[in-house]
């Protein structure tokens, strides 16, 4: 059996993602979406205007900003706030490195990727949100694969995988203490693949940093790495203009880029079916250690 | 695109993850940098393979025992279909994981390590797979490989196995036997040569052409109401949309309805799924319906036909599956969420308790612990509107909830 085309979305995911968005907005009080910019937040504010309408998305959208986007990212995110009328909240990281909270890495692998969580953290407990939406998927990562739909935190924001709720049938259990907060994963069940086909179905605006771009990168551990004030390089690493485009869109510190022509949907789609490397293997930030994801999700990370 | 969906539960050792990490393989569905890694982590394990199994192991504890504890989701596809399989550990004191794993799935995958064939364990999936009718059982005979391939212990296991349904209490699904080796991928995605002997599908093949039942169609209709849409914005002035998800059955455009619990009558005037107008919705879909009257309905509701809407009960008697380290304590109200709803629910009685293994009743145990199974009676404060698990399952379970702990401490089947 060869990997042919898999270039139908699965509709029965999408009717569960606006099942899980509608429960969310009943069940809590104050929920969030936490809008990075890339295709999977994108994929939760469609859903979320599909689930509601023809009412108003009732969740705003929470962006923590690192400082270190891709300016194409914010461009992207200001266009699609204004074009559907969307309540958009950003906290900076820059803010808690200023408080003293966190302190900014060093050395050439400095990323602010793992400072964010404090901010998260921050602005949740300022916001007073009891329910932050999320595009994690299960099929990203072996820790991510544990992770629940309704997923509670404690008051320190941390996930401990060994005292998760069961989730019976369809049934959402988000009783929460006070202090408590609870991640909520309308698309676990979605892989990058399904992702891309929602987006092609439903003819979703994405950032351009995901097609096909001629960019300055430089090359290090087997990687291309965008090239920018934010990283820093050794004197041996000398940036180069390459055509590449981005699978995930994170931090210019901790997103590689991949050597691509595709400049269509359909291209990326087909590029993905052939792909090599999985989605992950061109995030820089969890090539730390085989438990780099657990550890981040416990200490509250997205 | 149809997703199916399928548990596997097994032992320790009977190379459950290998079969998951060989489903895998074979579909390409493992992508290069993590293949790299597999084999990083196979070699630092000192072995002279690469492990597949450890492709599915994801916790930190899981690795260092090399066993599964929790429920992990997997994902491949083929040209086909979608699938997701729910990983769940094996062992009695994983009982809740693996009810929990199985809750949503159409497949049930149990493995049975050919030199050992029917153990303990083996009657526990059988048990779980009949208590939550999953309509398709998968019995894999893995490892035959080091049976020398032998068709006479292949017949034996299933001999074995039809014994074991023939003393079952509950309605035996659909079962299938294959001959397997998952570490040499014999009759996992493709066919034996080996086995030669065995002239079935192999798993994937089998899996492939599992038909879907769309009998929730069948079943009596249920939409359950989770939020009333009223945008007040000029263009949708008088809108009033009922935001749901259809549990069973379908409904279309000009049926006509009841709303409980209010048990007022109207029709249906649309079927909407955010800028289309649908004529039906089926078992599954969320839509927003309107209907013709004004009638009092609002998050809970839930609208049927009125030839055959669900009772309203208040005195339940069920099967449950205790999943809380606290045992179950008669007289407390625990809240009971049937669907979305939640009400006060007390425990009025322990009727008995069932040996998960054996499938014996035991009526002088009178307590229900963690992992354990048995029959219940409870009272609520307000009627749920449910159907027996037996004749509609989308619409027969619930939940009990500690309202101190706020944990999820029990799943419950409606007799």
């Amino acid at each position: 059996m060869t990997n042919k085309i898999q270039w139908e979305f699965p509709q029965a995911l999408e009717d569960e993602a606006i099942y899980i968005l509608r429960e969310t907005a009943a069940q809590f009080e104050r929920p969030a979406i936490l809008f990075s910019g890339g295709k999977d937040s994108i994929t939760i504010v469609r859903l979320a205007q599909k689930a509601f309408y023809p009412g108003k998305v009732p969740f705003p959208l929470l962006h923590i900003d690192t400082g270190h986007n891709f300016p194409e990212t914010i461009q992207f995110r200001d266009w699609l706030v204004e074009s559907l009328g969307l309540d958009l909240i950003v906290r900076n990281v820059q803010d808690s490195i200023d408080q003293g909270k966190v302190q900014e890495e060093t050395g050439k692998y400095a990323s602010r990727n793992a400072l964010q969580t404090v901010t998260l953290l921050d602005a949740i407990e300022e916001l007073k949100f009891d329910a932050c939406i999320g595009g994690a998927r299960r099929d990203e990562e072996k820790a991510r694969a544990k992770e629940r739909i309704f997923s509670v935190r404690d008051e320190f924001g941390q996930w401990n995988a060994k005292m998760q709720r069961p989730e019976l049938f369809d049934m959402l259990n988000g009783k929460i203490h006070l202090g408590e907060n609870v991640r909520v994963f309308p698309i676990s069940n979605w892989t990058e693949l399904d992702v891309w086909n929602y987006i092609r179905r439903e003819n979703l605006q994405i950032p351009s940093i995901y097609f096909s771009h001629e960019r300055e990168i430089i090359e290090r551990d087997g990687m291309y790495w965008p090239y920018s004030p934010f990283l820093n390089t050794t004197e041996e690493e000398t940036p180069f203009r390459q055509k590449v485009r981005f699978r995930t869109v994170g931090d210019m510190t901790c997103t590689a880029a991949v050597i691509s022509e595709a400049d269509k949907l359909e291209d990326i789609i087909s590029e993905i079916l052939e792909a090599k490397i999985s989605e992950r293997g061109a995030r820089i930030d969890d090539k730390r250690s085989e438990a780099a994801m657990e550890k981040r999700k416990q200490a509250g990370y997205f | 695109m149809e997703v199916l969906r399928i548990t596997t539960s097994g032992s320790v050792d009977d190379g459950k993850s290998t079969l998951i990490g060989r489903l895998l393989y074979d579909t390409h569905s493992i992508p290069q940098d993590k293949m790299e890694a597999l084999h990083a982590a196979s070699k630092r394990k000192g072995l002279d393979f690469t492990d597949l199994s450890l492709l599915t192991d994801g916790l930190v504890a899981e690795r260092e025992q090399g066993i599964t504890i929790d429920v992990a989701h997997i994902y491949f596809s083929t040209p086909s279909r979608k699938y997701i399989i729910a990983d769940t550990p094996g062992h009695i004191e994983y009982t809740r994981n693996m009810v929990t794993g199985a809750s949503n799935a159409q497949v049930s995958l149990i493995l049975i390590d050919a030199r050992k064939g029917i153990v303990e364990q083996t009657y526990r999936h059988f048990f779980i797979a009949g208590l939550l009718r999953i309509p398709y059982l998968v019995v894999c005979v893995n490892k035959m490989d080091l049976v020398e391939y032998s068709e006479a212990r292949f017949n034996q296991i299933v001999e074995d196995f039809q014994q074991m349904i023939a003393s079952a209490t509950f309605k035996a699904p659909s079962i299938k036997f294959i001959p397997i080796s998952s570490l040499y991928g014999e009759n996992v995605a493709a066919r034996s040569e080996k086995i030669n002997w065995y002239s079935g599908d192999s798993l994937l093949e089998y899996l492939e052409q599992i038909t879907f039942d769309h009998a929730d169609n069948s079943h009596p209709a249920r939409f359950k109401v989770q939020s009333v849409i009223r945008p007040k914005t000029e263009a949708y002035h008088d809108f009033r949309g009922f935001a749901g998800k259809v549990v069973s059955g379908h409904f279309n455009v000009g049926d006509e309805i009841i709303s409980l619990p209010s048990q007022q009558k109207s029709k249906i005037k649309t079927i909407e799924q955010f800028e289309t107008q649908l004529t039906t919705a089926e078992a599954r879909q969320s839509v927003v319906i309107t209907l013709e009257d004004e009638i009092d309905t609002s998050r809970g509701s839930m609208l049927s036909k009125p030839e055959n809407a669900p009772s309203l009960l208040k005195e339940i008697s069920a099967q449950v599956c205790w999943m809380d380290q606290q045992k179950l304590v008669p007289g407390k109200a625990y809240l009971l969420q049937h669907g979305i709803n939640r009400v006060k629910a007390k425990v009025q009685l322990i009727e008995h308790v069932i040996d998960v293994t054996s499938n014996k009743i035991l009526e002088d145990k009178k307590e229900l612990g963690l992992n354990d199974i048995g029959k219940i009676t409870l009272k609520t404060a307000h009627p749920i509107f449910a159907d027996s698990y037996d004749v509609n399952p989308a619409n027969g379970a619930f939940i009990l909830i500690d309202e101190f702990s706020n944990s999820t401490v029990a799943v419950g089947f409606v007799a």
